[in-house]
């Protein structure tokens, strides 16, 4: 209920909230004296709408946020020690429960960190098949989550159904190549594991044709409602300086209108070979969050056109390409791509055996969800959820 | 020879007058002092028998309708076509334990559900479900009708608040912002139609609405331009008051769980559900009482029809509207849903007063005049409505997005 005794929590008057380690916290809201009692509440673990195990601790003046701190770690499972005592082809399924909406996106980053570190050269069917496969996974996240993204405005499920009908699709591409939906292991040093039968590709163009009439109907629907605007434009109002500054990458920092992209900065991968743009946003807020994804599909599908017509022939992998006890020379190594969260990165340091001696990941869920209290301060928790939403995150990656 | 006997006026008919005659050969036998009374327990059984099976229809009709809206089956399984689901549920719920939070005030906590539906249930008391069909009779009729909607509010807040439940005190916090800010248009967008009819009898406003212009325009009140806009007022308020999709802010599942239902479960729970459901088929039913003609045909030639099927009609239209909303659109923000009330739907109701009272005063405006009665009315409605709807969504709008330089 309402706090017993305000003196005791020191919650009572909020005069001056800190500045961040950034000293570049938003313009934070401060209760003026003599507000009313402020109520804790616990969103989390158990909600609805934080999409896993996480919990936001909530200081609440009304309805309006003046605190909020970000409890996470429920969903730890020790995935970077257990890198460091698994051989580098054995931690490749693991990485597949990271982001596990993205399992082909995890993969391939971890792939390039240890292409780079044992100096494996990718062949160059692969490095198509990376793509298609690393741009239908964003394409099916970036889907799941603006179905989210209006679940959690208080649509009673049906944009959320529109999006995972789609999501099915795809999901049964991956597994009718991988034999595994959500969690594919599909990435090997090198290239990949199985070779796409020309059904299958026939299956992906015949999806790629269709996808943009379903964006087409879903924006239709959503883009332009009345009650999806109010909601979402100028809530949670992310500045390009903060967002740089506190490292956020994806499709949250272009929304705040800086146009950073790896597969334009890095250009991995065949990426340069392919035609497409980088939408950016300029206010920041939900609604550009959501519109850069819903853009930033629509170029998806570009690629993948680009990448299944210009698909080349020859072999998946080198024949004499080693897999497993590969000993990489003692050295470090960095390797990252623009996953559909935004830069997913693996770092890992060789000491010559079979194991990396470290192995890091950056994961941009985590690093994306630093930032949650700038952004939800002076709203309410209604615009908590739907902030919490757009920043899309996934538990297994936070947490790790 | 059967069919020769075609009765005089439409009232006549056996069909329509079939209610009537079943209620007095069920009292005909009784002494004269109580037949009164068993006719007035008769109305209430029928009344809770017809709107208890209509609530759990109106549950298994909302899912499939989702369902469908949703690309799924909805639930198919009880029964055929899962028509046996409304009975699962109410077993189940009848079955589950009833959980109180031993911080919850007990007694409170056991009366919001109950007093909910109760509160729920007697407005129904004044609808005319048909011709002859209403079981009070009450010159103030619609007072009564909106005393009895506006407390259930106050259940909700008892339930939020008896709970001890921080999801639940927000709740209850956002049902009196609610309550209090659609109240007023609510009411509001009443008044021209007690001001056209003259009288706050339910019965006088449907019969006001009787006859037809040139034999095929029927005299609702939603067909006139002031009328339109009211009902529209009524109906955005009542899917307010029964705190429906968008409006579902006190039970908004994506931010406070359950809202103030958080704290329930079993048949406590179902009661919650039931109260939702009748509040919403009491308001659908006002709405086509003072709107919608009531049990009028739209059409002379379909008086043949019996009226408390024309009602039954009407009422499951309005219904299907709620769900069809529920299926469509997201929540709005407390504060976005107190300025539509505020900045817009009482300023519309307002001017709308005005509109009712000049429609009331032309009424004998005939042949031209009738037509400039229709075209300032008119004029009452969209020019108002062109100028609120500018400043209610002034500040957001579509936006065009720039690509980043390669």
């Amino acid at each position: 209920m309402m706090l017993p005794d305000p003196a005791s929590t020191g919650l009572a008057r909020v005069r001056k909230i800190e500045g961040s380690a950034l000293g570049l916290r938003t313009p934070a809201f401060a209760p003026e004296e003599g507000a009313g009692d402020l109520l804790e509440v616990s969103l989390g673990p158990h909600h609805p709408s934080t999409h896993g195990v996480f919990r936001m601790d909530v200081v609440l003046d009304g309805e309006r946020i003046v605190r909020l701190k970000p409890v996470f770690g429920y969903l730890h499972r020790n995935h970077e020690k257990l890198g460091e005592g698994t051989s580098y082809l054995g931690s490749m399924p693991y990485t597949d429960r990271l982001d596990y909406l993205n399992s082909m996106t995890n993969n391939w980053a971890y792939a390039i960190a240890v292409e780079k570190l044992a100096g494996i050269a990718v062949t160059e069917r692969a490095e198509y098949i990376r793509v298609i496969l690393a741009e239908l996974s964003r394409l099916l996240n970036h889907t799941c989550l603006a179905g989210f993204l209006m679940q959690d405005c208080g649509c009673s499920g049906t944009p959320l159904m529109y999006a995972f009908r789609e999501r099915e699709k795809i999901l049964d591409l991956f597994e009718s190549l991988s034999g595994s939906r959500m969690m594919c292991n599909f990435q090997r040093f090198g290239g990949c594991r199985v070779d796409p039968s020309a059904e299958w590709l026939a299956a992906t163009r015949k999806l790629v044709d269709g996808y943009g009439a379903f964006l087409d109907e879903f924006e239709a629907l959503l883009s332009g409602n009345e009650i999806v605007m109010a909601r979402t434009q100028g809530v949670g109002r992310l500045p390009a300086a903060l967002a740089v500054n506190a490292g956020v990458t994806g499709p949250m920092l272009r929304a705040s209108g800086v146009g950073h992209d790896l597969r334009k900065v890095d250009g991995y991968g065949v990426y340069p070979r392919f035609n497409f743009r980088v939408p950016i946003g300029r206010e920041g807020d939900v609604y550009d969050r959501y519109m850069v994804r819903m853009l930033e599909m629509r170029e998806s599908i570009s690629i993948l056109d680009q990448a299944l017509r210009g698909l080349p022939g020859g072999p998946i992998l080198d024949p004499k390409s080693k897999q497993r006890g590969l000993r990489p020379k003692a050295g470090e190594a960095y390797g990252r791509i623009e996953g559909p969260k935004g830069e997913i990165g693996f770092f890992l340091v060789s000491d010559g055996t079979g194991n990396p001696t470290r192995y890091r990941v950056r994961a941009p869920s985590f690093v994306n969800l630093t930032i949650l209290e700038d952004l939800c301060l002076g709203h309410s928790v209604a615009d908590a959820v739907i902030i919490l939403g757009s920043i899309d995150i996934v538990l297994g990656e936070v947490d790790r | 020879m059967i069919l020769a006997a075609a009765p005089a006026s439409p009232a006549d008919a056996w069909l329509e007058r079939a209610p009537v005659l079943l209620r007095d050969a069920l009292t005909g036998w009784l002494p004269d002092a109580l037949r009164p009374w068993v006719a007035a327990l008769l109305s209430i059984a029928t009344i809770l028998g017809v709107f208890g099976l209509l609530f759990a229809y109106m549950t298994l009709a909302e899912r499939k309708i989702l369902g469908r809206i949703q690309n799924r089956p909805g639930p198919n399984r009880t029964g055929p076509f899962g028509l046996l689901q409304p009975f699962a549920d109410a077993i189940k719920a009848l079955t589950k334990e009833d959980i109180v939070p031993r911080a919850a005030d007990q007694v409170l906590h056991f009366l919001a559900p109950v007093v909910l539906v109760a509160l729920s249930l007697i407005g129904l008391a004044v609808i005319p479900f048909g011709r002859n069909l209403v079981a009070v009779e009450m010159e103030a009729s619609v007072l009564y009708f909106f005393a009895a909607g506006a407390a259930t509010e106050l259940a909700i807040f008892m339930a939020g608040w008896a709970s001890r439940n921080k999801y639940s005190l927000l709740a209850a916090m956002r049902a009196l912002a609610q309550l209090i800010s659609y109240e007023v248009p609510l009411l509001l967008s009443v008044v021209p139609v007690i001001v056209v009819a003259g009288s706050l009898s339910t019965t006088d406003i449907v019969a006001a609405q009787g006859g037809w212009a040139a034999g095929l325009w029927p005299h609702w009140h939603a067909l006139t331009p002031w009328g339109f806009s009211a009902f529209a007022v009524f109906m955005v308020a009542a899917l307010a008051e029964s705190n429906r999709s968008p409006f579902d802010l006190p039970e908004a599942e994506s931010e406070l769980i359950a809202g103030h239902l958080t704290e329930y479960s079993g048949f406590k729970y179902a009661l919650f559900f039931m109260a939702e459901y009748l509040g919403m088929a009491a308001l659908s039913a006002m709405a086509v009482t003072l709107f919608l003609g009531g049990w009028q045909a739209p059409l002379a030639v379909l008086e043949f029809i019996p009226s408390y099927a024309w009602f039954g009609v009407k009422l499951l239209l309005l219904l299907l509207g709620f769900i069809w909303i529920r299926a469509t659109f997201p929540r709005l923000r407390i504060d976005q849903l107190t300025r539509l009330s505020w900045k817009f739907l009482v300023p519309l109701a307002l001017v709308n007063l005005i509109n009712g009272g000049v429609w009331a005063a032309t009424a004998d405006w005939t042949g031209a005049a009738a037509v400039v009665r229709w075209f300032i009315s008119a004029l009452g409605v969209v020019v108002p409505f062109i100028f609120l709807a500018r400043s209610l969504s002034a500040g957001y709008g579509p936006r065009t997005y720039r690509y980043a330089s390669p």
